[in-house]
């Protein structure tokens, strides 16, 4: 029972690590309909920018949590940054070509970011400085919690939080649910969609890049080419919860998390990669629309 | 009589340039000559899905696994006792060889079109996105599936398998793959899959069975996938489930889509493009792929509807013998 306790709470604070990528992909789905696939990489740009930064600020020498903070703060500007160039230069030019052929630029920049990332990092894996010393925290019931650990579910909840307290509450969050809706009936309500759907880019590669420097802060081998798998797992646990939902791809990250985390323990490392995709097939042949995805009905 | 020409002029031209580029070409060209050719394959069978009925694949390479594993354990298992029984019955080495290869590739693509068919019933219920991401899903599993399965190699891969693809059968596969799809094109089973990709809900007004189109669909363009598999298998002698990630699919997508959706030419030109880019730009060395990416991120800004869009290449419009009546593919 314990080990099964224990499970579960690995099983959580992965999946909150997807969670956070998945919320990339839902968001910018939801308003732009392009499977973004070029965001598992800014995850991966992350995590390098997080490693460059901590190298500059020699926060593995001398580990404080203002420069945690400062790496963590760094790497999500950064990274907002890299996901509006790549709106603005890579996908705004075909957002009226057919959605092919957007997917396909996608891919593209998926692929240049990662060769990229390969020619200007070096393609051999890097480590990570440990920013903070890990230490157990014991649970009770034989669960333990590293505080490392701890510190993923913190701050996923808080920018999961924050993200919610934007969408719903405030003006841009509001003009970013009018888009998803319809840009044309947005546009005609004055709202700016070109400069709506580069603020969701940015939102979403921000999260991405707390994802990365989360996952560094556990597992300290980072390489060019680490957001392929996270980022494909992400995005199914998006399609998971109903693509374009925000609380939809919290829980699919989750349900994903866990699943992966509890195959490995009990069945075997190797069929990891595959739970992923049986668990999606299993719930779209029950549910098509996804968990939260409401089903829509085609008018002629 | 006539009928029977043009395939006989075909075989007749493969089997003299099979002889000659062999001898002509260095290895390192003839080799990429043959990806091309089986690229080519996967390409224009993954038209007839995404291009011609408008389903989005992205799974590609689990079907390419499925018949070249199939037809690998095939061969390793019955096929190389069968072309030593032929031999034995005096038959040339080379048409005994071939004859277990023609059967190992048919088994390699009637594996690779039960999986299609698996895959395609879930169109009944998936559109779209969610239709593609679980084509995704399904090729992951059959490579996981692969790596785990100890009798086919797991993650060692499968050496040993007997080097029996040539130019003869490479380029065979590409022209009945190019014929069928042609003709598929020109028929009333073609016109029923256009009319799903251009309007699913008015197709199934006018009583098209949509359903059953789509599942076709998804397994013509899977046995397909599976034959080249097989041949890929039957070239390289060793296979190794690392040649079938979901980067070889969406290689084969960005054919597709860089050719033109539903051109089967187009789909031609861009596999010819797209695997001969990374190897001329080799020279480069480390910004090969970084320019490989730029180029195909420009190309799809310059040209979103692909290189031919919906059009075809034809020697007889080219020379402007023929007016353009040929209904549009």
């Amino acid at each position: 029972m314990s080990e099964f306790l224990q499970q579960l709470v690995n099983g959580v604070t992965w999946g909150s690590v997807y969670a956070l990528i998945a919320l990339g992909y839902t968001m910018v789905y939801g308003i732009l309909r392009l499977i973004n696939f070029a965001h598992g990489d800014i995850y991966m740009l992350g995590a390098f920018i997080g490693l460059y930064t901590s190298n500059w600020l020699r926060a593995g020498e001398a580990p404080s949590p203002a420069k945690a903070i400062a790496v963590l703060l760094t790497s999500m500007a950064a990274c907002a940054l890299i996901g509006m160039l790549i709106e603005r230069l890579a996908y705004k030019p075909v957002r009226r070509s057919p959605r092919l052929s957007a997917l396909i630029t996608a891919i593209g920049v998926s692929l240049l970011l990662e060769n990229g990332g390969a020619l200007l990092f070096g393609a051999d894996p890097k480590f990570f400085p440990q920013l903070i010393p890990s230490h157990n925290i014991a649970l009770g019931m034989g669960v333990t919690l590293s505080n490392q650990q701890l510190i993923v579910l913190v701050v996923s909840v808080v920018l999961m939080t924050l993200l919610r307290l934007l969408v719903l509450h405030t003006r841009v969050g509001k003009a970013m649910q009018a888009v998803s809706h319809n840009h044309m009936a947005a546009s005609l309500m004055g709202i700016s969609v070109d400069r709506i759907i580069t603020f969701t880019f940015m939102i979403g590669s921000a999260l991405a890049a707390a994802a990365g420097v989360l996952v560094a802060l556990q597992s300290p081998k980072i390489e060019p080419y680490m957001g392929i798998m996270p980022g494909l797992k992400a995005f199914v646990a998006a399609v998971l919860g109903g693509i374009g939902n925000i609380p939809g791809a919290v829980v699919g990250g989750l349900v994903m998390g866990v699943a992966e985390v509890l195959v490995t323990g009990y069945l075997s490392p190797t069929y990891r990669d595959a739970i992923a995709f049986v668990l999606l097939i299993v719930i779209l042949l029950v549910r098509p629309a996804g968990i939260f995805g409401k089903a829509v009905t085609e008018k002629v | 009589m006539k009928r029977a020409l043009g395939p006989l002029v075909t075989l007749v031209a493969l089997l003299v340039l099979n002889a000659a580029l062999q001898r002509a070409l260095n290895p390192y060209y003839f080799q990429v000559l043959i990806l091309v050719g089986i690229n080519i394959i996967l390409a224009v069978s993954l038209n007839l899905v995404n291009g011609f009925t408008g389903q989005f694949s992205i799974g590609h390479a689990g079907f390419m696994a499925a018949g070249a594993y199939g037809s690998a354990m095939f061969t390793l298992t019955v096929g190389q006792r069968f072309a030593g029984a032929l031999v034995s019955a005096h038959l040339p080495q080379a048409i005994a060889q071939g004859a277990a290869l023609l059967v190992a590739l048919l088994l390699g693509g009637l594996l690779a079109a039960l999986f299609g068919y698996l895959v395609g019933l879930p169109s009944l219920r998936l559109r779209g996105d969610y239709l593609a991401i679980v084509t995704l899903g399904f090729g992951e599993i059959i490579r996981v599936l692969i790596l785990n399965v100890d009798a086919i190699g797991g993650a060692r891969g499968l050496p040993g398998i007997p080097h029996w693809a040539n130019f003869f059968w490479v380029f065979l596969g590409v022209a009945v793959v190019v014929a069928v799809s042609r003709n598929l094109a020109h028929s009333t089973y073609g016109r029923a899959l256009f009319a799903i990709r251009d309007d699913e809900i008015a197709a199934e007004a006018l009583g098209v069975d949509t359903t059953r189109y789509k599942v076709t669909a998804f397994v013509i363009g899977a046995f397909f996938a599976g034959v080249a598999g097989g041949l890929f298998a039957h070239y390289l002698s060793y296979l190794n489930p690392n040649s079938f990630t979901f980067i070889k699919s969406i290689e084969v997508i960005a054919m597709v889509v860089l050719g033109g959706m539903g051109s089967i030419s187009g789909s031609m030109l861009a596999a010819i493009v797209l695997t001969l880019l990374p190897e001329v730009l080799r020279p480069v060395k480390d910004l090969r792929m970084v320019l490989y990416s730029l180029m195909l991120i420009l190309l799809m800004i310059t040209r979103p509807q692909g290189l031919l869009g919906t059009r075809e290449l034809s020697f007889g419009r080219l020379f402007g013998r023929r007016p353009a009546t040929e209904p549009r593919a």
